[in-house]
C-alpha cells in the first residue's frame, strides 16, 4: 500500500503535463486548472489504491481523463459517436509532402516545424471530437502506448488503433485547411480518390 | 508519390502509423525498415509523417503552467479541503 505522503512528493513532478493535457481537453484555462485540481485531489484520496513500482504517471493521466470523462464529456451535446467522415489516407502529405510543385508555398528548407503554426496545431487537435481528441492526446502528446491508452479509456486496443488513425487524419485535414486559409496551400490538389478510402479498420 | 501502389508499398502503409507508434513486432519492423530502405516514395510518406508527430507533440504542449496552480494543489494535501474531516 503507497503512502499518502509520498504522494506530494512524487506525484507533482506530473502537474505541467496533466495541466498541457487538460488544457488540450478542456480547450481552456480556467477548466484545465479546476481538471487538474480535481485530479490530483483524487489521486491524494485514493493513492492508497495505486501499486507501489507501477507506472505513477500512467495512474494520474487516467485519474485526469477519467475526471474530464465524467465531469466535461456529460455537458457536451455531441453524440458518442462523432462522424468525422471518409478522410482519405495521407491527407496532408498528398497536399503538402513534396516540394517539387511550387503552390504548395513550402521550400525544400522549410520544415513542417517551421510551417505550422502552434496555433493551428492545437486548433486541429481541439478541434477534434472528443471519442478521437483524448486517444490523439494521450499518443501524440503525451506518448502512451496503445495498451495504456486502452486501459485509460476502457476500450479495446483495436478502437483506439482506429480512433488514432481517424483522429490523426481530420487533423490533417484541418491543418491543411488552415494552410489554405493563409494562402499557404495548393486548393487544388493532383486529383486523388476521396471515395474509396478512409475506412474504419 | 504517386508510386506508392504496388502490393508491398500499400502492405507497407498500412502500417505507417502502428511503426512510428513503436508498437510493431521486431519481425514486423524489419520488414518495414527493409521495404523503406528500398523504396524513396514510401520513405517519404514515412518521413513526413514522422516529423508531423514530432510537431504535434511539441506544439501541443503547454510551456507555462499557471504560477498560483501547484501551490493551490499542495494545499489541499494539507488542510480538510472539502470539510469532511479527513486532509484532502
Amino acid at each position: 500500500m503507497a503512502d499518502q505522503a509520498v504522494f506530494a512528493d512524487q506525484a507533482m513532478q506530473y502537474a505541467p503535463q496533466l495541466y498541457s493535457a487538460a488544457m488540450r481537453m478542456t480547450r481552456n484555462k480556467a477548466d484545465a486548472e479546476d481538471l487538474v485540481q480535481e485530479a490530483y485531489l483524487k489521486g491524494f484520496r485514493s493513492f492508497h489504491t495505486f501499486t507501489d513500482g507501477t507506472n505513477l504517471r500512467a495512474w494520474l493521466f487516467r485519474i485526469l481523463t477519467n475526471t474530464y470523462i465524467n465531469k466535461y464529456r456529460a455537458k457536451q451535446r455531441r453524440p458518442d459517436e462523432s462522424d468525422l467522415g471518409d478522410i482519405e489516407d495521407l491527407y496532408l502529405y498528398k497536399r503538402l509532402g513534396t516540394f517539387e510543385d511550387a503552390s504548395i508555398g513550402r521550400s525544400a528548407e522549410e520544415s513542417l516545424m517551421e510551417m505550422l503554426p502552434d496555433d493551428e496545431v492545437k486548433g486541429a487537435l481541439e478541434g477534434l471530437p472528443d471519442n478521437f481528441r483524448l486517444p490523439v492526446i494521450l499518443a501524440d502528446v503525451e506518448g502512451f502506448a496503445y495498451k495504456e491508452i486502452a486501459e485509460m479509456l476502457d476500450i479495446p486496443i483495436g478502437t483506439v488503433m482506429s480512433r488514432l488513425h481517424r483522429g490523426r487524419k481530420a487533423m490533417q485535414k484541418a491543418l491543411h485547411t488552415y494552410a489554405l486559409e493563409r494562402g499557404l496551400a495548393d486548393p487544388q490538389p493532383e486529383p486523388t480518390d476521396l471515395n474509396n478510402e478512409g475506412q474504419e479498420k | 508519390m504517386d508510386a506508392c501502389d504496388t502490393p508491398d508499398c500499400s502492405q507497407t502503409l498500412k502500417e505507417l502509423d502502428v511503426f512510428l507508434d513503436s508498437e510493431l513486432s521486431d519481425a514486423a519492423r524489419d520488414t518495414i525498415r527493409h521495404h523503406l530502405a528500398a523504396c524513396p516514395d514510401c520513405l517519404s510518406a514515412f518521413d513526413f509523417h514522422a516529423e508531423l508527430k514530432q510537431v504535434i507533440q511539441k506544439k501541443c504542449q503547454e510551456n507555462e503552467m499557471p504560477a498560483d496552480l501547484l501551490s493551490r494543489i499542495e494545499k489541499c494535501f494539507d488542510t480538510d479541503f472539502d470539510g469532511d474531516g479527513v486532509i484532502g
